[in-house]
């Protein structure tokens, strides 16, 4: 069985941040392996130590940089990892989820895996979208947003029972056919530290890099129909009292209030 | 044409609220494109949730009956198969968990550019939508270079719909095809049930990410108890298993209405913020001025939590 994982490399802002033009300076960025593909690695890669013969490989759209995070994937037990960049997806503005599903699609096309684990969103620009898109084109059945399945039957009995997390608190219990293309929730398992020997490991596994022309791919396929115009700062809709001084004088202030509301009377 | 079609949503025998807020959503929408606004009721009870959701403002609704629960095959199949009956601009759906599971697909199989978890938007001859980005620290305009495209709509951003409306109410024949369904619902689970039960506080003292640590869970401990308030936290602590999962707060977990809810190291995630901003008194403790939890906080301390609780919990002892 092989299992592909999606990952994204995600910048988180810091808290101070300047915007220049549609983007955040970067300088204010850092970058990190999103926190829902660190769970759906996770997921892979029990399942790949459950079975007899499971391989997990990992799938990054991003640029060189985003090698470190795709490393750190490897060293928590991926087998093998590709990288897709292109000149033509360094000057995109914006990536949209039509044009990263057809990237997608042509690596599904070409790796052929029973299952594909995407994250439920991306950090960043959170369209959470992506798994689901990609599974109605290459014409996989799916599941959003998984917050549990069961390795055991998946690996005897070829369909996926999964629980997909509803609002309020409700799971819903679904079975899935095979293949399959499930977007993974945090919390559906405890994501590893990758360890030393895996780090070690992770040095000699293959990133193989692909370009728009290696999936068979041109420029009109990574056209996005979406185009940024504007970022900006939302104007705060804050009214909030905030308390001015040292950690003694604000805990004070608020003591004062939270006295006055009746909290800790007694 | 330029009508809209808005696509309703319900669970086990209910219609969602965001139903009636895709109404008010979709007749924005038609007002602006001059087109009319179709409903279309997938699954179920279609005639008792037809007749509720014939609110003011709705031009038409379309019924699917085929099936008790929502099934993303059914619902994908069904929309396409109304979209190409009606050819409207915009189809327009929740982004809530199950409009996330069928809105990529139909946005795939139909080629249409998809926009989802939209705050805003204007028509002029195209779609601009408002987006937040990075936890909603950012907000962005996104122009759809298309005549036609997907939008999912974040929950509670629209008022819901009322009012009784005339619209006219027919049965479609999608033609599901059995065949292509591939998933099948088997049951429903409650899950966070437990020890305590976090929407009878009156005082909440909750826990984010900003605890760094589970052994610092003790200091938010101390403070709860003694503030005689009960503990709550955001989805990560109970992700890492610090807290039973009927402590948090948010979307997938407890709805909290209480007198005063103290947010500790929480950034104020939409999600979490679905499950909180009821609440009568919202006091924060963030070290980022600019975090998203003081945009609906009545009182706020902008510093370290490890340095303001200590002091807090000394105030009450
Ligand atoms: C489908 C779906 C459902 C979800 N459901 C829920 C849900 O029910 N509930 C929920 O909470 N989330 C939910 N989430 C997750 C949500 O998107 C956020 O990821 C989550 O709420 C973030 O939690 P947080 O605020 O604790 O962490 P972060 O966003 O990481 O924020 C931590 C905050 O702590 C502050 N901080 C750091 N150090 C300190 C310090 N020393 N002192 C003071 N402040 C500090 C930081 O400035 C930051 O603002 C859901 C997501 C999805 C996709
Ligand atoms: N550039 C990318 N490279 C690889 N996978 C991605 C990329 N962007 C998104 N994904 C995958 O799609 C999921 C959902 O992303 P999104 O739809 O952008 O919120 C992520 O969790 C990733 O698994």
């Amino acid at each position: 069985m092989k299992v592909l994982v999606t990952v994204k490399e995600v910048a988180e802002v810091e808290d101070d941040f300047e915007i220049e033009g549609t983007h955040i300076a970067e300088q204010f960025l850092e970058y990190d392996l999103n926190e829902w593909d660190d769970y759906a690695v996770e997921e892979a890669v029990q399942m790949q130590e459950a079975g007899d013969d499971v391989e997990v490989v990992s799938v990054t759209i991003g640029p060189e940089r985003s090698e470190e995070t795709i490393r750190m994937a490897l060293a928590k037990g991926v087998d093998r990892a590709i990288r897709v960049w292109d000149d033509a997806l360094e000057d995109a503005e914006m990536l949209d989820v039509a044009a990263k599903t057809r990237i997608l699609q042509a690596v599904v096309e070409a790796e052929e895996p029973d299952l594909v684990f995407t994250g439920v969103q991306a950090n960043d620009d959170s369209f959470g979208a992506t798994g689901v898109s990609l599974a109605d084109a290459i014409d996989y059945e799916w599941a959003a947003v998984v917050n549990a399945l069961d390795i055991d039957t998946l690996l005897a009995e070829n369909v996926a029972n999964v629980h997909r997390e509803l609002e309020g608190g409700v799971e819903e219990l679904t079975e899935v056919d095979l293949p399959a293309v499930l977007t993974i929730q945090t919390g559906i398992n405890e994501p590893r530290y990758a360890s030393l020997r895996g780090i070690r490991q992770a040095q000699s596994k293959e990133i193989a890099e692909q370009d728009l022309d290696d999936l068979g791919l041109g420029l009109a396929d990574v056209e996005s129909d979406l185009i940024l115009t504007d970022m900006y700062e939302p104007e705060s809709e804050s009214d909030a009292t905030i308390f001015e001084g040292d950690a003694g004088d604000t805990a004070g202030q608020l003591a004062e209030v939270l006295r006055e509301k009746g909290v800790g009377a007694e | 044409m330029t009508d809209v079609l808005a696509v309703t949503e319900h669970r086990r025998g209910s219609l969602r609220d965001v139903s009636f807020e895709v109404v008010t959503a979709g007749r924005e929408l038609a007002d602006a494109t001059g087109g009319d606004l179709h409903l279309a009721v997938i699954s179920g009870d279609v005639d008792k949730f037809a007749e509720q959701v014939n609110c003011d403002g709705v031009d038409q609704i379309h019924t699917v009956a085929y099936g008790e629960e929502f099934n993303h095959d059914v619902y994908t199949q069904a929309v396409e198969a109304l979209y190409d009956d009606l050819s409207p601009s915009i189809v327009l759906m929740p982004n809530s968990v199950n409009g996330l599971d069928y809105a990529p697909a139909v946005a795939n199989g139909l080629s249409l550019p998809l926009v989802t978890d939209v705050v805003d938007f204007e028509w002029d001859g195209a779609l601009t939508a408002t987006r937040e980005m990075y936890g909603s620290k950012v907000e962005t305009t996104i122009e759809v270079d298309a005549e036609r495209v997907a939008v999912t709509i974040r929950g509670g951003e629209w008022p819901a719909a009322n009012g009784t409306g005339d619209a006219e109410v027919t049965a479609f024949d999608a033609d599901i095809d059995e065949g292509a369904i591939g998933s099948r619902v088997t049951g429903f689970e409650e899950v966070g049930s437990g020890d305590v039960d976090i929407s009878d506080a009156e005082v909440l003292v909750s826990v984010g990410r900003g605890i760094e640590e589970e052994e610092n869970l003790e200091l938010v401990e101390e403070l709860a108890d003694a503030l005689g308030a009960t503990l709550s936290s955001s989805r990560p602590i109970v992700d890492a298993g610090w807290l039973p999962k009927n402590r948090q707060v948010g979307q997938s977990g407890k709805v909290v209405t209480p007198k005063i809810y103290l947010a500790v190291g929480i950034s104020g995630a939409v999600q979490h913020v679905a499950g909180m901003k009821g609440s009568e008194t919202i006091i924060a403790i963030n070290t980022d001025p600019n975090a998203p939890i003081f945009d609906i906080a009545d009182y706020g301390i902008v510093g370290d939590l490890f340095d303001v609780v200590p002091e807090l919990v000394d105030e009450f002892q």
